[in-house]
């Protein structure tokens, strides 16, 4: 049999994930910390003000970040979920419900953000644009997801309810990405793009992706850290938790 | 540094947004560190040794 497959297994299994997250943890920690310093440091300081903008460009270096951590947390959290319904993994599920809190709070940052960048730059701190009401929907979409599987109490059923939530909801994510393309909206068109050469001073996109890169560290971090709670609630009166619970 | 802190007349934009975004990690970790001790606190005492 092959060996590799057999390793890829075993961390399938709550037991054996709890402690390699918990080895896990202090590296994704620091990294974000380390990542948040540099990213700030060249948003803030290093990066030239925008000519239209002023100062109140800034702003970017943390609106466009969360915006984009909230919909890579939607779509990691629908692959787990799909990974869940297709294996009937345990994990799959707690690893979704360990990312849907943190998903939640990047959309809800998002939508702050946006308003306070909106209010200077366009004079409103909301409108009803394709793609403010979008990401509204994808915040919701997140509570939803929260609301069902706390509504549920066996949590083999509300791993599978919220995973076809999560899934049905995932067609969310495309019509946020493309809105300002497919409707005329308000909002600006994409500030990074895969296919062109960046529009922006280049310090502005190291930033940018700076930024981005520690808001991945720090979802990674916190979500190991939820999903070793979740581990333990759900576990709480078997043999294991209580032989290593607190290694 | 106070016209840092200024930035240049967008102050309570720029750190609304900033505050709000370290508020919010902050308080997510704490609610984390929170839900951690309460499991612990469940746990059989003599196996916390």
């Amino acid at each position: 049999m092959n060996h590799s497959l057999i390793n890829w297994f075993k961390f399938a299994s709550p037991v054996s994930f709890y402690p390699l997250a918990g080895r896990l943890i202090p590296y994704f920690t620091a990294a974000a910390v380390a990542l948040l310093a540099a990213g700030l440091w060249i948003g803030l300081l290093v990066a030239p003000t925008d000519a239209q903008q002023g100062e109140g460009y800034r702003i970017i270096f943390v609106h466009v970040p969360v915006s984009w951590m909230s919909m890579f947390i939607y779509c990691v959290m629908a692959f787990w979920a799909a990974l869940g319904l297709s294996f009937n993994t345990r994990l799959s599920g707690m690893m979704a419900s360990a990312l849907a809190p943190t998903g939640a709070l990047f959309a809800f940052l998002s939508l702050w953000t946006g308003a306070l960048w909106g209010k200077p730059m366009w004079g409103a701190w909301w409108v009803w644009d394709a793609r403010l009401t979008s990401q509204l929907i994808l915040f919701f979409l997140y509570l939803g997801f929260i609301a069902l599987q706390a509504a549920i109490d066996d949590p083999r059923r509300a791993d599978k309810a919220g995973a076809i939530l999560a899934l049905v909801g995932v067609i969310n994510v495309p019509i946020i990405y493309f809105s300002v393309q497919w409707w005329n909206t308000l909002h600006q068109g994409a500030s990074v793009s895969m296919t062109k050469a960046p529009s922006m001073a280049h310090t502005m996109l190291l930033g940018m992706l700076l930024m981005a890169l520690a808001f991945w560290a720090y979802t990674i971090a916190v979500a190991l850290m939820r999903v070793r709670c979740i581990i333990l609630e759900r576990e709480l009166t078997s043999e294991w938790v209580k032989k290593n619970a607190m290694e | 540094m106070s016209e840092f802190l200024a930035m240049g007349g967008y102050a309570f934009y720029v750190w609304g947004s900033v505050g709000a975004c370290a508020l919010g990690m902050v308080i997510e970790v704490w609610m984390l560190k929170h839900r951690r001790r309460a499991i612990m606190a469940r746990l059989p005492r003599k196996e916390l040794a």
